[in-house]
């Protein structure tokens, strides 16, 4: 009897698209774009900022425009909210705590990043002078 | 009890005969309780006996029955009929080159647990002729590491592994963490060159899929995750001229 494994191919293009594992993933990945979007924004405003109030005021109104207030409300609930919830999910598995013998519930770590990012949010809508 | 009749769509290979693998069906009247594995006991034993699979405890233990159940990776033996749809495809495990039908070629992943060195490494001298104690902490920092049962689901599902062979992988990376924070180790520090190489953990990009079909809840993912954190702290630790932290 002679061996001749047969080895299944993987398309390096569609892979992700297997199963909703992988989809959901993809999805995480996709942010990068938007990631870059950001900075690329910062950079905009910042020069804007050094050019002068006029050139500030229109890179305010630029963004108030139904399109930009739009595209930041799906980046808003697309970009930030499933990234935190990814990384806060992420956090006891990369930083598990033992309180004596037993490891502190997952839950609870997860808990804890959300009520601390509750209260930095708080924090800064106060200091911003929001509420 | 009441039985129900299973379409089986199973991935047949003949490494002498095929050119490709190809799928057969066959009709298997199931009882309520069966484990897809039964299902597939009874295709070798009275429908097919030329369909080559591996099996061996029936009781999640072994790690060797190991499958595609509808796509994911399962333990045939803790997967129920009952849970299935009426039609059900078997296929080996994904990212493994097939060696016959059912059974896939290992060999890689093997290779893979020996690299890491899982074991125990002492630079000073274990206690001789006693008990080398361990507080109950201590154990319980690493237990869920050891009950890996290598059934190699974890590596099916991991599409890096898929895309690049040379990844040392979930189950071998989650052996070498296991040893890594184990209070009576003290090489770390020589795992770490292993570890934190090109085919380290750092090709693992946290798609998370092998810590949600591990059939005995180790969280392969979480090592993983863990062992980036402890690599670059090493990192800088030799950046900055400190020694390795071992224990």
């Amino acid at each position: 009897m002679s061996r001749n494994p047969y080895v299944r191919p993987i398309s390096k293009t569609t892979w992700y698209l297997r199963n909703g594992r992988f989809r959901i993933y993809a999805l995480r990945e996709v942010t990068c774009l938007l990631v870059g979007f950001y900075s690329f924004l910062s950079i905009f405003a910042l020069r804007a900022l050094w050019q002068g109030a006029d050139s500030w005021n229109a890179f305010l109104a630029s963004q108030q425009s139904t399109p930009m207030v739009l595209f930041h409300a799906f980046a808003l609930v697309y970009f930030f909210i499933y990234q935190t919830v990814g990384w806060f999910q992420l956090a006891p598995k990369a930083m598990p705590l033992m309180m004596g013998e037993k490891k502190v519930a997952a839950s609870t770590i997860v808990l804890g990043h959300y009520l601390v990012w509750a209260l930095v949010s708080l924090f800064l809508l106060w200091f911003v002078g929001v509420i | 009890m009441s039985t129900r009749q299973l379409e089986l769509e199973i991935l047949r290979y003949d490494p002498e005969k095929d050119e490709e693998p190809y799928f057969q069906n066959y009709s298997v009247p199931c009882q309520d309780d069966w484990a897809i594995l039964d299902a597939v006991n009874y295709v070798k034993e009275n429908l097919d006996t030329t369909l080559a699979y591996r099996w061996s405890c029936h009781m999640m233990v072994c790690g060797s029955c190991g499958m595609m159940i509808n796509g994911d990776p399962k333990l045939t033996c803790k997967t129920f009929v009952r849970d299935l749809p009426d039609k059900v495809r078997i296929e080996p495990l994904e990212n493994f080159p097939i060696e016959r039908d059912l059974v896939v070629v290992l060999d890689d992943v093997i290779e893979k647990l020996h690299r890491v060195k899982p074991y125990i490494i002492r630079k000073d001298p274990a206690p001789e002729n006693e008990e080398f104690n361990q507080p109950r902490s201590a154990l319980m920092k690493f237990k869920q590491y050891t009950m890996c049962i290598n059934c190699m689901c974890c590596y099916s599902a991991c599409p890096q592994y898929g895309l690049n062979p040379e990844f040392i992988g979930p189950a071998a990376l989650a052996l070498a963490h296991r040893y890594n924070i184990d209070s009576r180790d003290q090489g770390k520090s020589e795992r770490l060159d292993i570890l934190a190489d090109h085919d380290g953990v750092w090709d693992c990009s946290f798609v998370g899929a092998c810590s949600e079909v591990c059939p005995k809840s180790v969280d392969p993912a979480a090592a993983l995750q863990q062992m980036k954190v402890d690599g670059a702290m090493e990192w800088w630790k030799r950046k900055m001229g400190f020694p390795g932290g071992d224990s």
